[in-house]
């Protein structure tokens, strides 16, 4: 928070390699751990007719029209909120007070937004996606930090440019008060990467003005890096109505 | 819209466009910035685009023109606002760069809206920034300035949430209001933070506000059902209430932002 970390700094290979097999190391613990009891504990109580697991591999074809659209946001409310789970069930050292505070928020709210599409879908929904976090070093704040700023920057950009598609008023509605949400996420995170400048609204997110807009298309590769099942996005709207 | 057309366009009006724009996207940490996002973002070129396809104003539903000039009704007042702000001593030198950039993009969402709306965009009205009395020195008092901010902004964020709905009859417009709301939200996660305040809404809490303010801006802000759907019940044990409020931003109707601003017109 004290000093501006440098964006185009890289790992050195050995320092990646490192990295991939210790978090495949945590990924593990974390899902034999109390992750998985607490995602468990939310299913049974979210969709008692019972929330059917996906296995890597699989291939999910998003529908078409509003479901999709909606479907493609359960997408990456599952993304944001296992991975908030993860960052506070494996925190890295040094964590200060306010940034435990950040991350347990960011937690509650992408819990509730999945937990929210999950019931809103009920059936129509897509199931439960297997994620894979290797990439990212769980142990590193800037790494952490670095991978909450991308996931809300997408969910934002994602949000932005999918509410078009919406058909259907009630569903604009509901993504209307989840998009600002998100871009409250952004502005935050980047405010305690770059205290006092104007990253929290700066002109790689927001240009002249207006919050980047991302199509599905756009969007879908950068969350398929971490699914391992196959989410398939040929269906979705493309355009407007 | 036509993207290639923007894109074509974009580059006859400024050659080196793209190139500074991936420069800064690669320095930057947002890869995902692709030529056709950067060019459709661009907002002179986007104005032109939406005034085009709705033939300077004229051809812009009646329900439409009634929104953006709402929203254009709330975009002086924030421009103006931070326009004085910004010659003021007053604000501490750590934070001038957050309001200085958040007056340039009020000001530029004043300059889209008044584009897109031609002639019947409304002309600017006369503000009253101490609320007939309430912030007597909005202008001289930092605390005060920030407090008449974060309404603002605040107010500004629910405000375009709940026009979204009317806008659906005009997609290419729907799309920038939703860009503009989503800008509009860092700006008030970012004054929130600098007065103390999480970057999100717990409750309805007055967020520090006056109370009679602050019953105003966040009136509804508690509420926890979304399309029918119990979220409190489903999430007892696993998600604090506060949390759950917290996840959801709720709109104002255009009735209950006015009251908010009404004493800030003369």
């Amino acid at each position: 928070m004290k000093n501006m970390h440098n964006p185009t700094q890289t790992a050195p290979e050995t320092a990646s390699v490192q990295r991939r097999s210790f978090l495949r190391t945590v990924g593990a613990a974390a899902v034999t751990g109390g992750i998985l009891t607490a995602c468990s504990t939310a299913d049974l109580q979210v969709s008692p007719n019972g929330a059917r697991a996906a296995a890597p591999g699989d291939v999910i074809t998003l529908p078409g029209g509003d479901l999709g659209i909606l479907n493609y946001a359960f997408v990456l409310e599952q993304l944001e909120a296992t991975f908030y789970q993860m960052v506070l069930a494996n925190p890295y050292s040094g964590m200060t007070a306010m940034e435990m505070q950040l991350f347990q928020d960011l937690r509650n709210h992408e819990v509730t937004h999945r937990a929210f599409y999950r019931t809103a879908l009920g059936g129509a929904g897509i199931p439960d996606l297997t994620f894979d976090f290797s990439s990212i070093n769980f142990r590193q704040r800037t790494d952490v930090m670095e991978a909450s700023r991308m996931f809300a920057e997408v969910g934002t950009a994602a949000y932005t440019g999918g509410g078009k598609y919406l058909t259907d008023p009630q569903n604009l509605k509901v993504a209307g008060k989840i998009v600002s949400l998100e871009a409250r996420h952004v502005a935050i995170i980047r405010e305690m990467e770059y205290m006092n400048q104007t990253a929290f609204s700066g002109e790689n997110i927001v240009m002249d003005g207006l919050f980047i807009k991302m199509e599905p298309s756009e969007v879908l590769p950068k969350a398929q890096k971490y699914i391992l099942e196959k989410i398939d996005g040929r269906n979705l709207p493309t355009a407007v109505a | 819209m036509n993207l290639q057309n923007l894109f074509n366009e974009l580059e006859q009006v400024d050659g080196d466009f793209i190139g500074r724009m991936e420069h800064v996207s690669r320095r930057g940490l947002f890869s995902a910035l692709t030529k056709k996002t950067v060019a459709v973002a661009a907002p002179t070129i986007l104005a032109s685009a939406l005034n085009k396809a709705y033939g300077q104003g004229m051809m812009l539903p009646d329900n439409v023109v009634d929104v953006l000039n709402f929203a254009l009704t709330l975009e002086y007042l924030e421009y103006r606002f931070y326009d004085i702000g910004n010659n003021l001593t007053m604000i501490p030198s750590q934070y001038k760069p957050a309001f200085e950039l958040i007056r340039r993009h009020e000001e530029l969402h004043v300059k889209l809206l008044k584009s897109v709306l031609g002639p019947k965009a409304i002309s600017e009205p006369k503000f009253d920034f101490t609320a007939k009395g309430m912030f007597p020195d909005v202008f001289s008092n930092f605390q005060t300035f920030a407090a008449v901010s974060q309404a603002f902004e605040d107010t500004g964020v629910r405000a375009y949430k709940g026009q979204a709905p009317n806008l659906m009859n005009a997609k290419p417009i729907l799309e920038t209001a939703l860009q503009i709301h989503s800008t509009e939200a860092t700006h008030a996660a970012r004054i929130r933070f600098l007065r103390g305040q999480k970057g999100w809404i717990p409750l309805a809490s007055p967020s520090g506000l006056p109370p009679a303010v602050g019953a105003m801006v966040y009136k509804g802000e508690d509420n926890v059902t979304q399309k029918n759907i119990n979220l409190a019940g489903i999430l007892n044990g696993l998600v604090p209430l506060e949390g759950i409020t917290e996840a959801y931003d709720e709109p104002l109707t255009k009735e209950e932002v006015l009251e908010i601003v009404k004493p800030f017109l003369t």
